[in-house]
Order: structure tokens, then C-alpha cells, then sequence
């Protein structure tokens, strides 16, 4: 009865979403009052419908109710109760039902923390967001339906694949979603933008908080996945440029530039027709992830059981909100007569065009290697694949050029600036970074690029650190005044600099990570050792082990480096009811990296059983996530700032 | 300067960015696309000894011979030709016989492949679309049998 109501709550969630759409764009048009409030309370209804039918969902999960095909598929009654829970998202139906959840609360967020926004642009946004609501959740009851019920219901469930049975990964996808669909909010505020024919820079200080929210989750979300795959897959590494991947990435990349591109919208007034697309492109992508995620059109190595049918559903979805929203921009935008900010050729505004067209570009070429198995096949008449070779020859030189101009950027003042002034008092950064380099040169003999990459990531963090200091007079007055000044700074400006030394840190770790990593395979039976990477690693025993859900042998490693001594316990499991073994690796952190190693099959060799052991030494890895996490917690601390607060008073800059 | 000027200093900066990055990524793509092969293309359109490319089939029953220090020998078919493999390393977790696979490497002779990665799936019922359409051409298609016994099979 209860997942017949979770059923029913989905249609209910669907005309609620319709009547926003429909009132708020009338509202829009009419300028009434009673049919925008009309769109908040409807999409108040959608959302708790929705959140109603997903609680049902995740009920069905917890007590194991079989008759739901979705949970006899996807659960057990063994599985762990976190896993049950998060086993409701964690199927292709149920992950849909967390779409919506997510668009509808982005929706009715907007409808009540929105206050300071005009009417007209409300209401239309409002609408749009209906829209996009009503379109997922039609194709989640219609194609989709996580509440289907089996005639006969079997006595035990599939349970969730075992790999998918990981903490970093029960959370991953309500991150990722956060950040997709909150660009969908993003979206929507560009069309209704157009459609009111008013963009300027209220409208981009109204925009700012969405974006920079679903920046920070889609960071998270990103780096929880990246997290996974690298400690749960077993194979030693943390980005494949899997089509998967690539699909989470490009939006990150437009919503990054986006994050820039609104600041000079803002501030300036320019750039307001540029902002407007990239919105429209950002939530396109999002979408055309949802697609490749979900349909399977290209061979991934994250891939899972999929149906192409339904993929069907999202590339139409995708082809209305994109080709609806791109030939809006298409007839209106060319006429937004807002872009009134003048601004000299060398001029922050002009280094932040440079850091946008970079990071679009490099989104591009991103697309065009993700998509281009599609067409190589016709080109040359067979399948292809385009992997890592292509994606690290190109990103990497866009990339550097961005992050070359990147502290040029936060010295330039606006409007006008003089390069030698301004590029002066990064002279001794610049002479450190190289140096830095030169060294690194001179150690690591034939790596002249990961010389190069660490140079470049030195670069960033000084400047980072040397504007900051700069700011608040460091070493120019007593410390006490300095730290007061610290303390006066904008939460924005706080949070900027943590970015941009999040992007450094990443920068430099990525390259040492990727440069020095060691590995090596080796068979060990029972008391015998090797030597790895100055560390002695003896296998002690094999020993069986169990949990609720599989069984699964665990090898005793003893191992010894210098003076250190510890315990490391690499496992395989296998999971019955999936029938799937794992790789659980064993990992030792310190410092500046990590020992990780991962247990293979046994074969047996003079009649001995011989286990694989594949070893890995992974420097600086995790600085190379905490990067990331600084990179996100700097996003945070600018959400945080008074002058960006959702319901912030009108803009102070008029343009 | 004049905001005409400006706008079209721009247009043509963004042109020339795009045009070089095109150029690259074509020369990229030419450099590092790699060909998808099924046992059976290789008496066809025999590949170039040496290059990177794929190879995918199924692994042949009965074929997979584990050795020391990780190394594992086995045999890739598609019910009209086979492929020697050999791989040194950690096979995915789903790696098995008579399951789908694909192999990146490169031929060493017509008949044998040193594989490089294997690549893994996370899903028992996912075959890459390669191999599907490989075993469609030589007629060892069967569909899937999901690990959903009572309903023969996810919709």
C-alpha cells in the first residue's frame, strides 16, 4: 500500500511541477502577483511530493520488501544498514528519483529565499524550473518507475553490487546530483534572464550563489568518486579519463568558468551575454552526462547494466532544454545592450576572458574525445576508443596556460591595469617557481615536464600566499594590526585565496603523483618477503575472513621500513548474492604518500599456493585530495560571505 | 577603445584559440586513437605489430593459466578465430572465463597480444558494446542472463 502511495506521490509531483511551470510563466508575463505565488506554493507540493515518494523508496529498502523489483534487484537482507539505504540510490531508477528530489528542492528554495529578486524574473524562473521538474519526473513515472512490483516476489534479493557498498560512494551521488541539478537553477535565472530581455548585474549577484553552491558539491561530489575508484578498484589510480569521468568534469569545467565569468557580470557589468550562454551550456552538459551515464552509448570502464531505450528519454530532454535554451540566447541575446562595463586590454577583466576561454576550450576538446568514439566509427569504419594519451596531450598545455596567467589575474586591478606595475611584484614568486623547477630538473633526471608542472603549481601557490599577505600589510606592520586585517577581510576574498592555493597544492601532487609513482607485481607464498620501495613486506598468513554480506581471504602482511614497523591486511571478498568478488586494498599513509597494495588471485605453483600482491607507492596522494577539499572549502567560505547571501539586498554596483 | 573594436578583438582572439586548439586535437586524436579489434578482424585487416590498440572477445573457457609473480595466460575468442594473451598484474575483480573482456596492448605477432590493462567492469551484466556487437557478427551473441533469475532478465 505505502510504495503504491510513493507511486501515486510521483504523479501528484508531476502536475504540481506542470502548474509551476504554467503559472510561473504566466505570472511572468501578466506580472501577477496571485499566479507567482501560485508557482512557490506548487512547487512547495512538488517538492515534498517528491521527497515523500523517495522516502517510500528508501522504506521499501530498509525493510527489504521484495516484492519492489527495484530493491529485490538491488538489496539483501544481510546488507549493512547504510547500504540499504544508500542502495536506493545507488540503481539507475531509484539515482533518477534523487534527480528530482534535488531539482524540486532547488526549486522551492528558490521560491522562498528568492525575496530580493524582481518579480518578473522570479516567477519566470520559477516557471522554467517547472519546466525541467516536470520533464524528469515524466520520465522517471513513465519510463522509469522505481515502484514496480513483481507477481511473485523472491525470498531474498539481488544486493547492491558490492562495489558500490563504500561509504565515499553512498555519498557520492547526492553530491554529484547537487551540483548537476543546481545547475539546472543556474539555467533556469539565464532564460528567465533573457526572456524579462534584462541582464545586467543585479541579475549575475542573483545568479553568484546558485552557481558557486553547485560548484562546491560538484567538487565534492567529484572528488568523492575520484576517492573511490582509486581506493576501492584496486588498480592504483584516481582518474581514468573514463567517459564516465569526463562527463562529471566538463560541467565542472563550465561552471568554473561560469563561477569568473559572473564575477565580472557583477562587478562590471560586462560580459553579460557570455554569462548567459555559458549558464545555458553548464546545465546542457549536465544533462548530456545524465545521458552518457545512463545510456551507455560509449564503452566506459564504470560502466553497469544499462538499457539503451531509455536513453532515449534524456536525449530528448537534453535536445529541448539545450536547443530551446540556445536559440532563446540565439534570438535574444544579441540584443542584451546591458554590456556596458568598458574595459582596457589589459585589465582583470581581460585575464579573467583569457581564464574563461581556456577552460571552455578545454572543455571542448574534452567533449570532442569523450564523443568521438561515436562518429570514429563512421570515419573509419570500425570501433575505436580515445583514452588517457589523448586527454593528458591535450588538457595538460590548456590547463598550464591557465594556471600561468592565473596569479597575473589576481594582482591586475579592473578596468585598467599596467602589466609591469602589476607583474612586478611577482618577480621574486616567479624567480622561486623557477628555480623550484630547475631543481626538480636536476634531481628527477628526463622528467623536463613534471619539472615544468611543479614549477607551475609553486607559481600558484606563492602568489596565492603572496597576495593574501599583501592584503592584510604583513611583514609591512606589527603583527597584531595584520592579523586585525585578516580579520576584516571578505569571507570572498578569504575564500578565493584558499581556491587558488587548493588548485596549486592539487597542481603540484597531481604531478608528482602521476611522475614518481612506483609499482610492481609479485607472487608471495606463505613466509616469503620482498622488497619494494625500501620497504621489507612479508606475507605472514592468509587468512579467511566474513561479514554479513560475503567471505573472503585476508592476507597478513608484515612489513618493515628503517625503524618502522606495522601491519597491513589486503583482502578479497566475494559476495554470494551478487555474485561478485572486490578488492579491498591495504594502505599506509604517511606524510608525503602512501604504501597500497592490493591482493590478487593465488595460483598454485610446485604445489604451493602462490598470492599476487600488487604493490603500489603513491607519493603525495593525499595531498593531492586535500588540494581538492581546499579548493571546495574555499567555495564554501565565499557562499558564505554577507554580500552573497541568497536574499542579499540589491546590487551595490550599477552599472 | 570603442566597444565595437573591443567586441570584435575578441571574437577574433577566441577564433584563433579555437582554430588552434582544433589543429591540436586533430593531431592528438590521430596520434593516440586506438582501433578495436575482434579475433575474427585480424585475418581481414591484420594490425600493425607494435600499436596500441584493443582487443575484445570472450575469454575462452577453460583457457586462463595463472603463473608466477602475477602473470596470467589466456585466450580471447569470438567463435571464429582466437588470440593468445598474455597480461602481467592484478586482473579486474569480474575477469572470468567465458565472460566478455577487453584487452589494451598491442599485437606482438597475428596470434598473440601483450596486454597492457585489462579492462575491468563493475557490473556482472555489463558487456561492452564492442564485444556485443562482435559476438552479433559471429553469431556467439546471447543475451545477457541477468542475476535476476525470477524474471529472466532486467527491463
Amino acid at each position: 500500500m505505502i510504495i503504491e502511495l510513493g507511486h501515486f506521490a510521483l504523479f501528484i509531483a508531476l502536475a504540481a511541477a506542470l502548474l509551476q511551470a504554467i503559472s510561473g510563466l504566466y505570472a511572468g508575463h501578466t506580472r501577477n502577483l496571485t499566479y507567482s505565488n501560485m508557482a512557490n506554493g506548487a512547487s512547495d507540493v512538488a517538492f515534498i511530493a517528491v521527497i515523500f515518494s523517495f522516502f517510500v523508496l528508501v522504506y521499501a529498502y530498509l525493510t527489504s520488501d521484495f516484492s519492489v523489483k527495484n530493491v529485490a534487484e538491488n538489496s539483501h537482507t544481510l546488507k549493512p544498514l547504510i547500504y540499504k539505504i544508500a542502495g536506493a540510490w545507488g540503481n539507475h531508477e531509484g539515482s533518477m528519483l534523487l534527480w528530482v528530489v534535488v531539482a524540486a528542492g532547488y526549486g522551492s528554495s528558490l521560491a522562498h529565499f528568492g525575496k530580493s529578486l524582481s518579480f518578473g524574473l522570479k516567477a519566470r524562473a520559477m516557471g522554467i524550473q517547472g519546466l525541467i521538474i516536470a520533464a524528469v519526473v515524466g520520465y522517471v513515472v513513465f519510463a522509469s518507475n522505481p515502484f514496480l512490483r513483481l507477481d511473485t516476489p523472491p525470498l531474498q534479493g539481488n544486493d547492491l553490487n558490492p562495489l558500490l557498498q563504500d561509504p565515499a560512494l553512498a555519498i557520492h551521488p547526492p553530491f554529484l546530483y547537487l551540483g548537476y541539478v543546481g545547475l539546472s537553477l543556474v539555467y533556469s535565472l539565464a532564460i528567465a534572464g533573457l526572456m524579462e530581455g534584462k541582464i545586467d548585474a543585479a541579475w549575475a549577484r542573483w545568479l553568484r550563489p546558485w552557481v558557486l553552491a553547485s560548484w562546491v558539491f560538484l567538487t565534492i561530489g567529484i572528488l568523492l568518486g575520484a576517492y573511490w575508484a582509486y581506493y576501492e578498484l584496486g588498480w592504483g589510480g584516481w582518474w581514468f579519463w573514463d567517459p564516465v569521468e569526463n562527463a562529471s568534469f566538463m560541467p565542472w569545467l563550465l561552471a568554473t568558468a561560469l563561477l569568473h565569468s559572473a564575477i565580472v557580470t557583477e562587478k562590471r557589468g560586462a560580459l553579460a551575454a557570455w554569462t548567459v550562454l555559458l549558464s545555458i551550456l553548464a546545465f546542457s552538459l549536465s544533462l548530456l552526462g545524465t545521458f552518457l551515464v545512463r545510456s551507455g552509448v560509449i564503452t566506459s570502464v564504470h560502466a553497469f547494466a544499462l538499457d539503451p531505450g531509455r536513453g532515449i528519454w534524456i536525449l530528448m530532454i537534453l535536445a529541448f532544454f539545450t536547443g530551446g535554451g540556445l536559440l532563446l540566447y540565439g534570438l535574444k541575446g544579441a540584443k542584451m545592450a546591458s554590456d556596458k562595463g568598458l574595459f582596457a586590454p589589459i585589465s582583470r577583466e581581460t585575464a579573467l576572458i583569457l581564464n574563461n576561454l581556456f577552460l571552455v576550450v578545454a572543455c571542448f576538446t574534452i567533449l570532442v574525445g569523450t564523443l568521438y568514439p561515436l562518429v570514429g566509427e563512421a570515419i573509419y569504419g570500425r570501433a575505436i576508443s580515445v583514452g588517457a594519451p589523448y586527454f593528458n596531450a591535450v588538457f595538460t598545455p590548456l590547463m598550464s596556460v591557465i594556471l600561468l596567467v592565473l596569479p597575473l589575474a589576481t594582482m591586475l586591478s579592473w578596468k585598467r591595469a599596467v602589466l609591469v606595475t602589476s607583474s612586478k611584484k611577482l618577480v621574486w614568486v616567479a624567480l622561486v617557481a623557477i628555480l623550484g623547477g630547475l631543481l626538480v630538473a636536476f634531481l628527477a633526471k628526463n622528467k623536463p615536464m613534471s619539472a615544468v608542472g611543479i614549477a607551475i603549481g609553486i607559481w600558484v601557490i606563492l602568489a596565492a600566499i603572496f597576495e593574501i599577505s599583501n592584503r592584510i600589510g604583513l611583514g609591512k606592520m606589527p603583527l597584531v594590526q595584520s592579523l586585525k586585517r585578516l580579520q576584516g577581510l571578505r569571507l570572498m576574498a578569504i575564500g578565493m585565496f584558499l581556491a587558488h592555493l587548493g588548485v596549486g597544492i592539487f597542481t603540484i601532487s597531481a604531478v608528482i603523483e602521476t611522475s614518481f609513482k612506483t609499482e610492481t607485481t609479485k607472487g608471495l607464498a606463505s613466509g616469503e618477503s620482498v622488497v619494494f620501495g625500501g620497504y621489507k613486506i612479508k606475507l605472514d598468513a592468509i587468512e579467511a575472513s566474513e561479514g554479513p554480506n560475503y567471505y573472503g581471504d585476508k592476507a597478513i602482511l608484515s612489513v618493515r621500513r628503517r625503524n618502522d614497523a606495522f601491519a597491513m591486511s589486503p583482502e578479497r571478498r566475494y559476495y554470494p548474492a551478487a555474485k561478485m568478488p572486490t578488492t579491498e586494498v591495504a594502505r599506509h599513509t604517511n606524510a608525503f604518500g602512501e604504501l597500497y597494495i592490493a591482493l590478487g588471485e593465488p595460483s598454485i605453483v610446485d604445489g604451493r599456493a602462490v598470492w599476487t600482491l600488487r604493490l603500489y607507492e603513491n607519493p603525495m596522494i593525499g595531498w593531492l585530495f586535500g588540494g581538492c577539499m581546499i579548493i571546495a572549502l574555499g567555495g564554501v567560505l565565499s557562499l558564505l560571505d554577507r554580500g552573497l547571501r541568497i536574499g542579499a539586498p540589491k546590487a551595490k554596483v550599477k552599472p | 577603445m570603442k566597444r565595437r573594436d573591443r567586441t570584435l578583438i575578441l571574437i577574433i582572439l577566441s577564433g584563433l584559440i579555437l582554430v588552434a586548439a582544433s589543429i591540436f586535437v586533430a593531431i592528438a586524436m590521430k596520434k593516440t586513437v586506438s582501433f578495436f579489434y575482434a579475433p575474427q578482424d585480424v585475418a581481414q585487416n591484420p594490425p600493425k605489430i607494435g600499436t596500441n590498440v584493443r582487443l575484445g572477445g570472450l575469454v575462452k573457457s577453460g583457457s586462463i593459466i595463472r603463473g608466477a609473480e602475477g602473470k596470467i595466460d589466456f585466450i580471447v575468442t569470438d567463435g571464429m578465430a582466437e588470440i593468445k594473451v598474455e597480461y602481467v598484474g592484478i586482473a579486474p575483480d569480474l575477469f572470468r572465463e567465458g565472460q566478455g573482456v577487453i584487452a589494451e596492448g598491442q599485437f606482438i605477432s597475428n596470434d598473440n597480444f601483450k596486454a597492457s590493462r585489462i579492462l575491468a567492469k563493475h557490473d556482472e551484466n555489463y558487456i561492452p558494446k564492442e564485444v556485443a556487437t562482435a559476438l552479433k557478427k559471429s553469431g556467439q551473441w546471447k543475451e545477457p542472463t541477468s542475476a535476476a533469475k525470477y524474471d529472466g532478465g532486467r527491463k
